[in-house]
């Protein structure tokens, strides 16, 4: 326990990677309050504790990993469906068991958790730069750009995203039907990141539309500054706050879409199975009595899913002036 | 309100016209027709003849049009994958599909509603925050994952339900249906409760707080200082007006509900329009592909349209708004 506290203080910054970065004034001024919440939160510390461990054997899955599923060299057909260590047929070797080709399912995890970390940041990434940019250009613009920005808005969430994700990635599949591994993410992420913007281009919109009225926008105006550095310069550091909460939730959303999509067949390469694909595989196995090559892939996600989804929770009220 | 109606037929029109033209676009430059139907190694001859008799050298719009009629009257071509007409393969799946999400819109209701009225009751107690945690889990948790889950208890280490297929089906004409053998409706019990969670949890914070809302009025305070019982004040006067919004929800829900189908009739391989749809996927199988997103399209459009005619007909208030805002 004593371990796991001494790694809860990089937790703070190790929450953030997806989200741009703010610029330095601004994280300054809001760490010392939002520090003192973390502090003071026991569900967002365990949350923390959580999500970083994952983070951490994703990111080095390469040392902690005690196989490489991915080196086929070294499976072993023989050691193919062993249950868990703690069952009487398991081996010590394998400590939460093989899957039907005698891979070991923790070092599949791990490698695993690191492709869907990445699809899901990756795909954040793209829908808060679209989102962000649409949105100021929006709130900036008005008019007709602003009409036309909002219509697209409204008709993308009157459809469901997994929906919308799955039309995007249909089409990039058969637009290129003999995608390789990097066209394939590619894909994947885009059609995960084109479904995400929206929230992000109403909220900056929104927050623009605040800003533009202010003296400081007026004043950059009156001493000539252009429209598009004042956007950038000015107006946007000021409506990130909400973004960043955002995004910290829509990671755990985009990680599900990642394995809702693998799950159903249409997401990563088999090559290079992410949690979605390990669940997918084992599913077929449940029946013969191996539930382990499903379950511990669906408990990493839910892990994942859950720990990010509470420290977005928490993130949203530390940053919220009103609730301080 | 007449043209509040106008705009939103615009606005349908305008989306449907817009789905329309995608799948359009699907059809004419992702894939070459020509070769999907003569195979690589026909004749140029062969080609122009095929590509005349198929409209390909009219002008975009004209062949726009054409697309248009077609897709209106339901005819998308033959299926890449199965060399069978996608309207015959769609009208085929379409009754299991609208069997287990009218189910699950059933479910989410009648248990949504009820144990939504708890929780606002009963707020604070141990067990409507049981009921409130529940929910937020089933928000959070990966849908399918749920899916194997309850198929890893009751199908497979308890062996009281069957997890995949429909199992016997009764015909009504084009309509088939598991509702009326006792094999059927145990086939739908995973699925449909699967299915139902997301509705479910949705009506259920929607009517708690709804309630809570609507417990604070003061029509509700001149009830109780009237004397009336508690179960009238509850159900009578104040769920009643929660429910507007609720049906709402519930109505917009119905369409989601048929598209998250997708992931549960994958999970239990339930011969849907989802399974087929994800199939069309896989296998890059546009005309079905398209075939889906206008009908899916049309179902949205339509549920949207008339659930927005009915909150106008239904909330006088909101007429006053509406118009106010220039909406």
């Amino acid at each position: 326990m004593a371990h796991q506290h001494s790694v809860a203080p990089a937790v703070a910054p190790a929450a953030a990677p997806a989200i741009p970065a703010a610029p330095g004034a601004l994280a300054r001024f809001l760490d010392g309050d939002v520090w003192h919440s973390f502090k003071n939160s026991p569900v967002a510390i365990i949350a923390a504790v959580i999500a970083t461990l994952c983070v951490v054997c994703a990111l080095f899955a390469n040392w902690l990993a005690p196989h490489n599923p991915l080196d086929l060299a070294t499976l072993e057909l023989m050691d193919a469906r062993l249950p868990p260590a703690w069952e009487a047929e398991g081996k010590a070797k394998y400590l939460l068991g093989t899957d039907d080709q005698g891979r070991d399912i923790l070092s599949a995890l791990m490698y695993g958790s690191r492709i869907s970390l990445f699809v899901g940041l990756a795909s954040v990434v793209v829908s808060v730069v679209i989102g962000v940019g649409l949105g100021l250009l929006s709130g900036f613009v008005g008019g007709r750009v602003d009409a036309f920005i909002m219509r697209v808005c409204d008709v993308m969430l009157s459809f469901p995203s997994i929906l919308i994700a799955l039309l995007i990635d249909g089409v990039g599949r058969a637009m290129f039907p003999n995608a390789h591994d990097t066209l394939a993410f590619t894909v994947l992420i885009i059609a995960i990141s084109l479904t995400g913007w929206v929230q992000y281009a109403r909220t900056v919109r929104g927050s623009t539309l605040v800003e533009r009225q202010k003296e400081y926008v007026q004043a950059a105006r009156v001493i000539g500054v252009s429209p598009a550095r004042i956007m950038r310069r000015h107006v946007l550091p000021n409506v990130l706050g909400p973004v960043l909460v955002l995004a910290t939730i829509h990671v755990a959303t985009a990680i599900i879409t990642e394995a809702t999509l693998s799950f159903l067949g249409v997401g990563v390469p088999p090559t290079s199975p992410s949690l979605g694909t390990l669940i997918r595989v084992g599913q077929d196995f449940l029946f013969s009595g191996e539930w382990w090559i499903t379950i511990f892939p669906g408990l990493v996600l839910i892990m994942i899913a859950l720990s990010v989804n509470l420290l977005g929770d928490w993130l949203r009220d530390a940053l919220n002036p009103r609730l301080r | 309100m007449l043209a509040f109606i106008l705009r939103r037929l615009i606005q349908a029109m305008i989306v449907m016209v817009t789905v329309a033209f995608i799948a359009f676009m699907l059809f004419q430059y992702v894939g070459d027709p020509v070769t999907n139907l003569l195979g690589q190694d026909a004749t140029p001859q062969q080609r122009e003849a095929l590509r005349r008799d198929l409209g390909l050298d009219q002008p975009f719009f004209v062949q726009f049009a054409k697309f248009a009629v077609n897709a209106a009257q339901g005819e998308f071509g033959l299926s890449l994958r199965q060399g069978r007409k996608v309207s015959v393969l769609i009208a085929e799946r379409f009754p299991a599909t609208l069997e287990l999400a009218t189910v699950a819109a059933l479910l989410g209701l009648l248990l949504g509603i009820p144990l939504g009225v708890y929780a606002a009751l009963k707020r604070g107690s141990f067990m409507s925050q049981v009921v409130m945690t529940g929910s937020l889990l089933g928000v959070s948790l990966p849908n399918f994952l749920i899916g194997i889950l309850l198929i890893l208890v009751f199908a497979v280490q308890l062996k009281w339900l069957p997890s995949f297929g429909r199992g016997d089906v009764v015909s009504f004409g084009n309509l088939s249906t598991g509702l009326f053998t006792i094999d059927g409706l145990k086939h739908l019990v995973l699925p449909a409760f699967t299915l139902s969670l997301f509705p479910m949890t949705l009506v259920l914070r929607l009517v708690r707080s709804e309630m809570l809302e609507v417990l604070r009025t003061d029509y509700i305070k001149f009830a109780r200082a009237r004397g009336l019982p508690d179960r009238s004040v509850y159900f009578r006067h104040a769920l009643k007006n929660t429910l507007v919004p609720v049906i709402t929800i519930a109505g917009l829900q119905l369409g989601a509900i048929i598209a998250f189908a997708i992931v549960t009739e994958t999970v239990f391989q339930w011969p849907g329009m989802g399974l087929l749809f994800i199939q069309a996927v896989q296998f890059a199988d546009i005309p079905v592909m398209a075939a889906y997103l206008c009908l899916i399209a049309l179902i949205f459009v339509t549920i949207n349209l008339v659930v927005d005619l009915l909150y106008f007909a239904v909330d006088p208030r909101l007429r006053i708004e509406r118009s106010a805002a220039g909406h």
